[in-house]
């Protein structure tokens, strides 16, 4: 079974995410800022993260960053969700490394499509 | 509804459209026409189907039969199809018409656009292998309304991200407000046209490659074997015609068969010799055949 930490300031959209990717056949960890997340990296990669941009404490961008660096840190699938939907944040992150984007509002269909995109399914 | 308005209504579509309404489908009918009885001003469907049966009727019933159909479609729809087009079909012709260097796509059910532009974008990205190419991609459809927002090329953000790689997205669309509008020297590549698929294709020509997908799902057999033959008779010897995954020649039509390890997509029978000519058709080509070919950009 694949693993995703989902990382989201939001638990309401934490258990949305969560129940589709478990609905996909992944296992779940929650994260609710960037911090938290990269010390759940740091345990233990994932092989999937779905990211949120603004967070406090350390938001999505940096967070990707620091991911990217560390040990085993290229490894994951990076899917950002946010609600961030314009071009230029679009490649602002897919030039810091992630993998594919998910602008919010999203749904099921969304997710798995993109899902499939990086490979996942 | 009248059991006499209902049976004119299925009648009228089936004659129009090929549309086959099975087993009751008032509620279908109920639900799609209740609106175009509004705009038309008339009361409730008994009064549309009395308009409709006047003779001289024939804009309101076009509009009966675009209403009916169903135009469910996205960008790189089952993904396969792209990848078989791109490893399998595109090499073979390329070799093939190395002379002539030209290629005609027929996209025979495009509804809003996607499948031609994601077909128009593949091309896009072997432009390398395709100077001095003439290609075209002709997309056609029943629906004028499609056709509309097909020409204009614009998408909601739910539409840009079913099917679409962001890397085509980054590449490929720039917004316009809250919506996407895609590429201009795609646009351009592409012809679109009204045309039903029960009229006569002579005055279309011959194609290399036919997109047919998810639309013959709707028509009864009888239909399908007819628009199958007639498909055949629009499709160069050695060319390819592609159907939807739910799609099968199977009772249908003995004019195709499926190309081997390639689903969906099928080949004129008796073209035993052009497929030796084509070595894309064997092996070798599906080795190279993967997931990641779409998303290099
Ligand atoms: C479900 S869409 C398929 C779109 C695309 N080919 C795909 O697979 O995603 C079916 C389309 O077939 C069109 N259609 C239905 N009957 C037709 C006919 N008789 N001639 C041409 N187009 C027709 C409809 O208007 C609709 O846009």
């Amino acid at each position: 079974m694949k693993s995703c930490l989902v990382v989201d300031d939001s638990a309401v959209i934490r258990k949305v995410a969560r129940r589709i990717l478990e609905d996909l056949d992944f296992t779940i960890e929650e994260a609710e800022d960037g911090k938290v997340a990269l010390a759940k990296c740091r345990d233990s990669m994932p092989d999937a993260v779905l990211l949120d941009w603004n967070m406090p404490v350390m938001d999505g961008m940096q967070f990707l960053l620091a991911l990217r660096k560390a040990e085993g840190g290229d490894k994951p699938k990076v899917v950002f969700c946010t609600t961030e939907n314009d071009l230029d944040h679009i490649m602002k992150a897919i030039r810091s490394g992630a993998n594919e984007y998910i602008m919010k509002p999203f749904d099921r269909e969304i997710v798995e499509a993109k899902f499939q995109e990086v490979g996942l399914l | 509804m009248t059991p006499g308005g209902y049976e004119y209504l299925r009648g009228m579509l089936h004659e129009k459209s090929g549309l086959a309404l099975t087993g009751d489908k008032q509620y279908l009918i109920e639900s799609r026409l209740i609106p175009v009885a509004r705009r038309h001003g008339h009361a409730g469907l008994d009064e549309l189907v009395r308009a409709a049966r006047n003779p001289g009727s024939e804009a309101l019933r076009a509009d009966i039969v675009e209403a009916m159909t169903t135009n469910e479609t996205f960008f790189f729809r089952d993904k396969t199809p792209f990848e078989h087009f791109d490893n399998l079909i595109l090499p073979a012709l390329l070799k093939a018409r190395s002379n002539r260097r030209r290629l005609r796509i027929w996209c025979a059910a495009a509804s809003t656009g996607q499948e031609p532009y994601s077909l128009a974008m593949m091309l896009d990205q072997n432009a390398h292998k395709l100077a001095g190419w003439n290609i075209e991609i002709l997309a056609t459809d029943i629906s004028i309304e499609v056709l509309e927002k097909a020409k204009a090329g614009l998408y909601t953000q739910f539409e840009v991200q079913r099917g679409l790689p962001i890397n085509y997205l980054m590449k490929y669309f720039k917004q316009v407000g809250d919506m996407w509008q895609i590429a201009p020297t795609i646009r351009q590549k592409v012809k679109f046209a009204p045309f039903n698929l029960l009229a006569d294709y002579a005055a279309l020509g011959s194609f290399d490659v036919v997109f047919c997908r998810n639309v013959l799902i709707y028509f009864d057999t009888e239909t399908k074997r007819d628009v199958l033959a007639r498909m055949a008779g629009s499709l160069a010897p050695d060319g390819y015609l592609l159907l939807g995954a739910a799609e099968t020649m199977l009772g249908v039509s003995e004019r195709f068969e499926g190309v081997a390890g390639y689903r969906g997509v099928h080949a004129l029978k008796g073209q035993g010799d052009q497929a030796a000519a084509a070595p894309a058709r064997q092996q070798p080509f599906q080795a190279e055949a993967g997931a990641g070919r779409l998303r290099a950009v």
